[in-house]
C-alpha cells in the first residue's frame, strides 16, 4: 500500500488557459514538504485542483492519496478520505456559527445514525482553540465573517486540528500573519506532525519555514516544479530572489 | 418522492363569497362571562362587527394586496372554534418543547385557556388572559386596545378580531418593572373551518422591559383553520419590548393572519420578530410608529417557505418625531413553488428630522419555481435623514458550498446549513440566547422536514 500524497504529471486548465503544466511531486507520510514560487506560478491552482474546485479542469495526470485516486472523488469525499486544504482566502459563511460548522464537518465523518458527542466535541474544540490563542467567542461567531486576515488563518488551522487529515495542504497560511501569530500557527502545525501525516506547505516567503522546518523544498514556476532540494534551498531562494529561479533554472 | 399538498381551491369547496361569516364570533367563557366585561368593550365589539360587515373583501385594486393570492381569502362557513378534545395532551406538547427559561407560560387551545404557569414574574407585572384582564383591568387596557386607525390592508380582519371573543394575553409591566425572561404563549388551533382570535397586548411603562413570545401550532395536520390575530405593543418612555411570533402551523390547510401595531414613545425600543415555518398562507402586517424623540423599532423576520406555502408581509416604519431610528431585516428562504411577498414602506413624516431608517429584505431562492416579490418603499418629508432600503434575491453561492464541501460536508447538507445560516442572521438580532437557540432549532427542524418531503 502506498503511503504518500503523490501528484504525477498534473495538467489543469481554467477557462481554457493551462495553469498546471505537468506537475509532479510526492509527499510521503511523515514528511513536511514546502512549495515556494513567485506569485502567479499556480500554487493556489494546484491546491484547489486537489480539493476538487469545479472551476478547474484536469486534462492529464493523477493525484493519489495513499491508494485512493483523489481526482475521482467528489469534493466532500476527498475531505473525508483525509485530504485537507487550508485556504489562502477562506470564505465567509454568514449566520453559520463556527461551532455548528465544525460539528457538521465532524458529523459528516460518522456512520449513519451516530451523533457527535456534544460535550466531548466542545471540550476538544476549546482545548485546540486555547492552543491557537483563539478567544472562545469565535465558537459563536459566523464562520470567518468579520474575521481579520490572521483570525481567518487561525480558524483554518483550527479546522485542520479538528478534522485530523492524513495530508494537509496549507496555502500561504503565513501571509497576513504577524510574527506572534505565525509562531502560534507554526506550533499548531508542528503539534500535528506525525509519522501518520504528510504536509505540503505553500508559501511565498521563507520566513514560515524557520518555524515549520521542512524535509523537502520544491520550487514552482509556471505550473511545474523546477527544482527540489533540502531545507537550505529555501534560504538560497530567499537570498537570491525569485529572479534567480526564473533566469537560471528555467530551461530556455 | 414529493409530498402532494392539496391546493386550497379544492378543499375549501365554496364559491367566492363576500360573506365570511354571518354571526359575530362570540363564545361564552366560564372564566369571564361577557356580562363581566366593561361596557366600552361590548360597544367596541358591536361597532367592530358593523365595520367588518361594511368593509369590502380586499381586491386586486387595493394597493395593500398587490401580488397577493386573493383566493386565499375567499372564506365561507367559518366557525368559532369548539373546545379542543384533548387539552391535556396539548399542554404536555407545549411543555415538552419550550425554551427552558421563561417568566410565565400560557397555553390556549381553540381560543380557550387550557394552562397557565407563573414561573418568575417580577412584582407589579400583570400577565393575564385578555378576557379576564378586561374584567379586572379594563381601564388599563382601554387606551391601548385596538386603537390604531391606519391599516396596511387588513382592516377587515382587524374589525373581525375586534368583534370576536379573544384569546391571548394582556401583559402590563409598570414603571421600572424589568424581566429578561420571556412570557411564553402557545396557541393551538384545530377543527375544520375553525377560527381563533389571539390578541397580544403588551404595555411597557417607563423604563420597563418585557419579552413575549407567541407560538402557533396546529392540533392536527391538514385542517383548514384560520388565525385572526392582533398584536398591540406599546412602549412608553425608555420602555423596552421584545415580541416574537413563531408560526409553526400545519402547512396543509392552516391560514394565519397577524396584524401588529407598535407604538414606541420617547427613548423606547421595540423589537419585533416574525418567524414563519408553517401554514399554507400567512399574512403579517407590522405597523411601527415611532412617536417621540429617541424611539427605536427593529423588525425582523425569518421565513422558510416550502411546497405551495405563501407568506405575505406588509410593513410600515413610521417616523413621527425627531431623532427616531428603525431597522427592518427580513429574510425569506424559498423552496419548491412557494411564494413570498414583502411590501415595506419607510415613512419619515414632516418634522421628523435626524431620522435613521433602514430596510432590508433578502430572498434565498432554493428552487426555480419559487417566487419572491419585494416592494420596498421610501417616503421622506423631513431633513437630515439617513435612510436606506434594499432587497435582493439570489441563490447560494457556489463558493460557499465549496468551502463546506471541502470540509467533508455533502453538498445537500451544505446547502441546508447555509440556508439555515441565512435565516439565522435575522434570528441572531433578537435578545436572549436561550430563545434564539430555541428558534434556531425550530427552523432546523423544518429544514429536516424538507428532506423527508423531498
Ligand atoms: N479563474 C481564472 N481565470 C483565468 N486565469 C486564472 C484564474 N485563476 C487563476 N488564474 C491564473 O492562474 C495563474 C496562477 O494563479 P494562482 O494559482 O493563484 O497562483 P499563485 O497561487 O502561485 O500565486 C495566474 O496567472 C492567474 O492569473
Ligand atoms: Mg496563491
Amino acid at each position: 500500500m502506498s503511503q504518500s500524497l503523490k501528484i504525477e504529471n498534473l495538467h489543469a486548465t481554467v477557462d481554457g488557459t493551462e495553469i498546471l503544466k505537468g506537475l509532479t511531486l510526492e509527499v510521503p507520510k511523515g514528511e513536511v514538504h514546502a512549495i515556494m514560487g513567485p506569485n502567479g506560478s499556480g500554487k493556489s491552482t494546484l491546491s484547489k485542483v486537489m480539493a476538487g474546485h469545479e472551476a478547474y479542469t484536469v486534462t492529464e495526470g493523477t493525484v493519489m492519496l495513499d491508494d485512493i485516486n483523489l481526482l475521482e472523488l467528489a469534493i466532500d469525499e476527498r475531505s473525508r478520505a483525509g485530504f485537507f486544504l487550508a485556504f489562502q482566502y477562506p470564505h465567509e459563511i454568514p449566520g453559520v456559527s463556527n461551532a455548528n460548522f465544525l460539528r457538521a464537518a465532524r458529523q459528516a465523518r460518522l456512520p449513519k445514525g451516530e451523533e457527535v458527542d456534544a460535550v466531548a466535541f466542545y471540550k476538544e474544540m476549546y482545548l485546540k482553540m486555547d492552543e491557537l490563542g483563539m478567544d472562545r467567542k469565535f465558537t459563536g461567531r459566523s464562520v470567518n465573517e468579520g474575521f481579520s486576515g490572521g483570525e481567518k488563518k487561525r480558524n483554518e488551522i483550527l479546522q485542520m486540528m479538528m478534522l485530523e487529515p492524513k495530508y494537509a495542504v496549507l496555502d500561504e497560511t503565513d501571509s497576513g500573519l504577524d510574527i506572534d501569530a505565525l509562531k502560534i500557527v507554526a506550533q499548531g502545525v508542528n503539534s500535528m506532525r506525525s509519522p501518520e501525516r504528510g504536509f505540503l506547505i505553500i508559501t511565498h516567503y521563507q520566513r514560515l519555514l524557520d518555524y515549520i522546518v521542512p524535509d523537502v523544498v520544491h520550487v514552482m514556476f509556471d505550473g511545474r516544479i523546477i527544482k527540489t532540494g533540502g531545507k537550505d534551498l529555501a534560504l538560497e531562494l530567499e537570498e537570491k530572489g525569485y529572479d534567480w529561479v526564473t533566469k537560471e533554472l528555467v530551461p530556455a | 418522492m414529493s409530498i402532494v399538498l392539496t391546493p386550497m381551491e379544492e378543499t375549501i369547496t365554496l364559491e367566492p363569497t363576500e360573506v365570511w361569516l354571518s354571526n359575530p364570533p362570540l363564545t361564552e367563557s366560564d372564566a369571564a362571562p361577557a356580562a363581566a366585561t366593561p361596557a366600552w368593550y361590548r360597544e367596541l365589539q358591536q361597532k367592530s362587527w358593523e365595520r367588518f360587515n361594511e368593509l369590502p373583501v380586499p381586491t386586486r385594486t387595493n394597493q395593500h394586496w398587490r401580488f397577493a393570492d386573493l383566493k386565499m381569502i375567499r372564506f365561507a362557513d367559518l366557525a368559532t372554534a369548539a373546545p379542543a378534545s384533548d387539552p391535556a395532551s396539548l399542554v404536555a406538547r407545549a411543555k415538552a418543547n419550550r425554551p427552558a427559561d421563561f417568566s410565565a407560560h400560557f397555553v390556549f387551545a381553540n381560543n380557550r385557556l387550557i394552562h397557565s404557569e407563573i414561573a418568575d414574574l417580577p412584582a407589579g407585572a400583570i400577565c393575564l388572559p385578555l378576557n379576564e384582564a378586561l374584567a379586572a383591568h379594563g381601564d388599563l387596557i382601554r387606551g391601548h386596545f385596538l386603537q390604531e386607525t391606519q391599516t396596511l390592508g387588513g382592516d377587515k380582519f382587524a374589525a373581525l378580531h375586534g368583534a370576536a371573543t379573544l384569546s391571548g394575553l394582556f401583559v402590563h409591566f409598570p414603571k421600572g418593572c424589568v424581566s429578561d425572561k420571556p412570557v411564553l404563549v402557545h396557541h393551538f388551533s384545530g377543527g375544520e373551518g375553525q377560527l381563533i382570535f389571539p390578541h397580544t397586548l403588551v404595555v411597557a411603562e417607563d423604563n420597563a422591559a418585557v419579552s413575549v413570545v407567541d407560538i402557533f401550532e396546529s392540533i392536527a395536520e391538514s385542517e383548514q383553520t384560520l388565525t385572526v390575530g392582533v398584536v398591540d405593543l406599546i412602549a412608553d418612555r425608555g420602555g423596552k419590548i421584545q415580541y416574537v411570533s413563531l408560526q409553526n402551523l400545519s402547512d396543509n390547510g392552516a391560514k394565519h393572519v397577524q396584524i401588529n401595531n407598535t407604538r414606541a414613545g420617547r427613548d423606547a425600543s421595540v423589537k419585533v420578530g416574525f418567524i414563519n415555518l408553517g401554514a399554507a398562507w400567512v399574512r403579517n402586517e407590522s405597523l411601527n410608529r415611532m412617536t417621540d424623540k429617541g424611539a427605536d423599532c427593529q423588525i425582523f423576520s425569518a421565513n422558510l417557505a416550502n411546497g405551495i406555502q405563501e407568506y405575505d408581509q406588509r410593513t410600515l416604519q413610521s417616523h413621527e418625531a425627531q431623532h427616531t431610528t428603525s431597522d427592518l431585516f427580513f429574510k425569506n428562504a424559498l423552496y419548491n413553488k412557494s411564494r413570498t411577498i414583502f411590501s415595506g414602506l419607510i415613512h419619515v413624516k414632516p418634522g421628523a428630522h435626524h431620522t435613521d431608517s433602514f430596510q432590508t429584505c433578502r430572498n434565498l431562492l432554493g428552487s426555480e419555481e419559487a417566487e419572491a416579490n419585494s416592494m420596498p418603499g421610501l417616503e421622506i418629508d423631513a431633513d437630515q435623514v439617513k435612510c436606506s432600503h434594499g432587497s435582493t434575491s439570489g441563490q447560494i453561492s457556489d463558493e460557499e458550498i465549496f468551502y463546506l464541501q471541502a470540509r467533508g460536508i455533502p453538498a445537500d447538507d451544505a446547502r441546508k446549513i447555509i440556508s439555515l445560516g441565512f435565516l439565522n442572521e435575522s434570528i441572531e438580532k433578537l435578545e436572549g440566547d436561550e430563545l434564539k437557540q430555541y428558534l434556531f432549532t425550530e427552523v432546523e427542524r423544518k429544514f429536516a422536514k424538507l428532506d423527508e418531503d423531498a
